[in-house]
């Protein structure tokens, strides 16, 4: 690696995948994703708009929380975010609890709007850093949104890509699989294998996930660094001390 | 309907019946935490709390008081401190009854008791366990076209929505700013409780660069002031989130006991703040 940290190499990543997008919204408590929305409007030319819950310079709702689902339904967001505390084969994604609902035997904060957006957002990334058994399972015990939905279902949105601490995954909606795209660097597809719950496509020669390069690394470290302390400054604060340990 | 009263803090909050459906805005839009201490320490019961569309501390100290039967939310959360401790030992103890939702359908079904109507429908959800859940909302067919089908919502129209803000006039008039989800819950409710940091002079109404950011006194039932009423939690620009008080409160809020502790404390903090 050309010493970046894996918070850089995952901000370069999502970047990468919103190449294209006219608006892309970033959810609540999503550091990663909102410094990879940034960093890909700072490569756009002005052609991208991005709005980041909870900031103040980056968004552009003024009609309260209800705005950016009323966006998703007008089609004006092109992209967002998910995550899960489970997230299986089909893309499936649970953030309610583990066990039988509504006896969770963990349970987490809740659905949010993930159960509307998932079906409208055309490209939805799914992000993860863990990726584990325990969260990457043969069947979510929750579904808080699905996959695939069944014909006659209104779903322009759904899952794009899972993106997590050890690779990048595309997911394909008609055979309702994942394919593993990249590996991250120091990693291998054997541990991608032994860490996931699910079976998953992958072809012969999968490719290291490219790390940035040095003038995105160096707007990485700068200008969105700068940008997303307005909204993470913790996050920020992290990411500047990661910088220190990989250089 | 009556001119907006201006109360104590104390007879705002006495204006929460036991059994009342309360609805309460996110973290970041206003949360009247001095009315919620308030309202924890008279003893209030069997609440059924409806979080637009998330709740934080707010909701997890009002479960930990016994004040909580029902909550509809969408997630409760504390964000970077980690689980919301009382909301999820009352699950495990079978103690609170969950309505799961989605974020957009507690907008959606508080816009339809906005527009005064029973039912208003919304894409999505069709194939999640949100859905199978909530055997309240239902999936009907769009009339207006074939092979369309679409769930239906019932509107959610609470007895009370209770919210913090910058400033008020002298004649009810509440300045909410951008967020303006905390008009859809007055809209929606029929009584519409607010704390406020403080009164202002003049009318709101009549200066046009502020008129649209104002929720209209024909809304607002009465108001109190409570200078840093939403402390420990932030509030506009005005102060940041008190980390310390609150990771006390995840320490004691393991225990009843340690709650009880913990809204004594807060009394004295938050006069010591003010």
């Amino acid at each position: 690696m050309t010493g970046c940290s894996q918070t850089e190499l995952l901000i370069a990543v999502i970047a990468r995948l919103l190449q294209g997008c006219a608006h892309v919204a970033v959810g609540a408590s999503s550091p990663i994703p909102g410094a990879g929305a940034l960093l890909a409007r700072s490569q756009s030319d002005g052609a991208m708009r991005v709005s980041v819950l909870g900031s103040l310079r980056n968004n552009f709702f003024t009609s309260g929380g209800v705005e950016l689902f009323d966006l998703a339904a007008q089609g004006r967001i092109d992209a967002f975010f998910l995550g899960g505390g489970q997230i299986d084969g089909q893309a499936n994604i649970n953030l309610v609890g583990t066990g039988d609902y509504p006896d969770t035997s963990v349970r987490w904060p809740g659905s949010f709007g993930s159960a509307y957006l998932y079906f409208l957002v055309p490209r939805v990334i799914l992000f993860r850093e863990e990726h584990t058994r325990r969260v990457m399972v043969p069947k979510v015990d929750f579904i808080s949104a699905p996959g695939v939905s069944e014909a006659g279902v209104y779903r322009p949105g759904g899952p794009h890509a899972l993106l997590t601490g050890l690779g990048l995954f595309s997911f394909d909606r008609a055979r309702r699989r994942f394919r593993l795209e990249s590996v991250h660097p120091g990693h291998s597809v054997e541990e991608i294998r032994d860490n996931t719950g699910f079976e998953f496509d992958s072809p012969k020669d999968i490719p290291a996930t490219p790390a940035p390069d040095a003038s995105v690394l160096s707007a990485i470290r700068n200008r969105i660094r700068g940008d997303i302390a307005e909204t993470y400054p913790h996050f920020a604060t992290r990411l500047a001390a990661d910088e220190r340990t990989s250089s | 309907m009556s001119a907006t009263s201006l109360l104590s803090l104390h007879a705002l909050t006495g204006r929460i019946p036991d059994g009342a459906l309360l609805a309460v805005p996110k973290d970041s839009s206003g949360v009247a935490m001095a009315a919620t201490r308030a309202l924890a320490r008279r003893g209030v019961r069997n609440l059924h709390l409806v979080c637009v569309p998330v709740g934080g501390l707010q909701a997890d100290l009002l479960i930990g008081a016994g004040a909580v039967t029902t909550v509809e939310t969408s997630a409760i959360t504390m964000g970077e401190f980690g689980t919301a401790p009382c909301f999820t030992a009352a699950l495990r103890n079978r103690s609170l009854h969950i309505m799961d939702a989605t974020c957009p359908a507690i907008y959606a079904a508080l816009q339809a008791a906005e527009k005064g109507i029973p039912f208003i429908p919304l894409r999505g959800m069709i194939g999640t366990d949100v859905l199978r859940h909530r055997t309240d909302w239902k999936v009907i067919d769009n009339p207006f076209a074939d092979d369309d089908p679409i769930v239906a919502l019932p509107a959610i129209r609470p007895d009370v929505a209770l919210f913090h803000a910058r400033y008020a006039d002298r004649q009810g008039n509440v300045f909410i700013g951008k967020e303006r989800e905390v008009i859809l819950m007055a809209h929606a409710a029929q009584t519409t409780l607010v704390t406020v940091e403080e009164i202002v002079d003049g009318n709101l109404l009549e200066d046009p660069a502020r008129g649209g950011a104002v929720l209209p006194s024909i809304y607002v039932s009465a108001i109190a002031v409570a200078k840093r009423g939403a402390w420990p939690l932030a509030f506009a620009d005005l102060y940041p989130m008190d980390d310390a008080a609150i990771g006390r409160y995840m320490m004691l809020a393991r225990s009843a006991e340690g709650i009880a502790q913990f809204l004594a404390e807060w009394n004295t903090g938050v006069q010591a703040a003010a």
